[in-house]
């Protein structure tokens, strides 16, 4: 389905990350955001805040972020494409809701606009240090996707994207901006509404009394229903069944944490996105993502036109991870992988994992702060 | 055009932030350009250090920050302290006349002012004395046409305030043009 043109505001605009990312909510159909604003992402419900009445979306400032991840899940169950916004402290708070989203399989957006951490850190300025935390940070086994935009204009895409995402796959969806993209102010272009395509939510066609809350087929990810529709159901954390209801024993919780991990792993190949550059004769790649990806492609470009045989994958969703393509360059003619990244060494880890010592990976590590310079990536190039 | 790297930089209330804009609009809506804008600024709302890093390019921007700009506008003398270091050498300074006494200049830096805060003053209105020194600047660099800088403001000043704004913007241009 096409985007609704009343939340679409097409045509050219100047606006920082923060504000393209409040576009493409919109855009995306996003009609419900709880949020405790803290810089740097202050700047993208302090838009909704202004938009959201002229499009019928309701913005609440709750009292923390433990409440806004939480009312979120009762916004997406009530009907409403929902969203939290949030930064450094404010996801660690928001650890426990995102399990409880991921296991209640309800679609919605954790919007992390990184900056420097542990702790309140560097509230102003940017770093990538969240990329672990997006995926291991509540208990349990589950698994979310993440996006990570690198300019403004992919601010406003890829929210548009990760919304459509989890809606798909009934899945909390982290879209991780840094400090760096949220505060700068680029073009961006939002296209006619009819260009901008729309996951439609996944609901029941089954009448109240056939209707099973967490019935599957192939595709793994359940029908939805919505409050007040005039169905009976019952939503918990607790390990449950396909009627909804608590059922605590081994084989219940095999059946469905199995299925939570492999509706996002089994799909993987329908998830993934990156862009890639000079593969084809590459010797060495640098894999990078976010603001990061644009200075290993000026320092990849430096090498380039001095000859050296250096190829380029930018992450756009960085969980689930890319394997398969880092796996087939490992066993072919890559040598090196560089992994420069705003943090001590998170991701290059996933990349030494799959890598699995078929070549040589090295970690170009920032404390964050600011980003690299280009300087540092091409020496290890 | 190649790449042109800029610091518009002074005290927080002064506008510093929308001129950074301004030009970054009239680049990229207004012209076939790429701009990046890079805003920093201290805790306080008023009064602290704040700074604009604009990148101006005809090709995609890679690295967003500015570091060593060719082009430095300083409207208080704080800034000039403390980015004057930064300019590049043959770099160009653009300052506040009465606001900003360039001292330790270094060599080869060309150098131009405008009384841009007297100029608004008698407009009627301080308040614009930051589109004064953008209509200057706009004169000095020519790095964007004065009618994509006199669009953007049109799109992004408080309605009521086009025609002053507008005017304070010729003022600053033709202070240059009239030779200063």
């Amino acid at each position: 389905m096409k985007a609704d043109k009343e939340g679409v505001l097409t045509g050219n605009h100047f606006l920082d990350g923060d504000h393209a990312c409040c576009e493409g909510a919109i855009a995306a159909g996003c009609r419900f955001v709880a949020g405790y604003p803290i810089t740097p992402s202050t700047e993208v419900v302090e838009r909704i805040a202004s938009r959201f009445p002229l499009v019928g979306g309701i913005f609440i400032q709750m009292e923390d972020e433990i409440a806004s991840s939480i009312a979120i899940c009762g916004g997406s169950w009530a009907g409403k494409k929902s969203m939290t916004v949030t930064s450094g402290p404010g996801l660690s708070l928001m650890m426990e809701h995102i399990g409880y989203a991921a296991m209640t399989e309800t679609p919605c957006v954790f919007v992390d606009v990184q900056r420097g951490g542990p702790s309140t850190g560097l509230p102003t300025m940017p770093a990538q240090a969240d990329i672990m935390q997006a995926r291991w940070g509540s208990h349990g086994d589950y698994e979310i996707i993440a996006l990570a935009p690198n300019s403004c204009q992919e601010a406003f895409d890829l929210t548009v994207h990760a919304f459509n995402l989890s809606e798909k796959y009934r899945v909390p969806v982290l879209f991780m901006l840094d400090e760096c993209v949220g505060h700068m102010t680029e073009k961006v272009v939002i296209p006619e509404a009819d260009e901008i395509e729309i996951e439609p939510r996944k609901m029941t066609n089954k009448k109240p009394g056939e209707y099973l809350l967490y019935e599957t087929d192939d595709s793994m990810v359940p029908e939805m229903v919505h409050a007040g529709e005039g169905y009976n159901f019952h939503i918990t954390g607790l390990t449950h069944d396909e009627r909804g209801y608590p059922n605590l024993t081994v084989d219940t919780q095999a059946k469905l944490v199995r299925r939570l991990c492999d509706k996002i792993n089994k799909n993987a190949d329908d998830i993934i996105m990156y862009e890639d550059f000079h593969l084809d004769d590459a010797d060495t790649v640098v894999i990078a993502f976010g603001i990061t990806s644009r200075i290993a492609q000026h320092a990849v470009n430096m090498a380039r036109d001095e000859g050296k045989k250096v190829g380029f994958i930018r992450l756009q969703v960085i969980w689930p991870f890319p394997e398969q393509i880092i796996r087939e360059l490992a066993g072919g003619n890559v040598k090196k992988f560089v992994v420069p990244e705003l943090n001590l060494g998170q991701l290059v880890l996933e990349v030494e994992r799959v890598v699995a010592g078929q070549a040589e990976v090295v970690s170009v590590p920032h404390a964050g702060g600011t980003v690299h310079n280009p300087e540092d990536i091409y020496e290890k190039l | 055009m190649s790449k042109k790297e800029m610091k518009i930089t002074g005290f927080g209330g002064q506008g510093i932030i929308l001129t950074g804009l301004l030009i970054g609009r009239a680049a990229t809506l207004y012209e076939d350009k790429h701009a990046v804008l890079i805003q920093s600024f201290g805790p306080e709302a008023r009064g602290g250090a704040c700074g604009a890093q604009v990148t101006v390019s005809d090709e995609p921007i890679l690295y967003p920050y500015v570091k060593e700009p060719e082009i430095l506008v300083t409207l208080s003398q704080e800034a000039y302290s403390t980015y004057i270091g930064q300019l590049r050498p043959g770099g160009t300074l653009i300052y506040e006349e009465n606001l900003v006494t360039p001292r330790d200049l270094p060599e080869g830096v060309k150098s131009y002012c405008v009384p841009s805060t007297q100029i608004a003053e008698d407009l009627g209105r301080k308040i614009v004395q930051n589109i004064v020194a953008l209509g200057f600047f706009t004169a000095v660099t020519k790095i964007v046409d004065p009618e994509s800088m006199k669009n953007a403001i049109k799109t992004a000043v408080p309605k009521g305030t086009i025609d002053l704004n507008l005017k304070a913007f010729d003022k600053g241009y033709s202070y240059f043009k009239n030779g200063s």
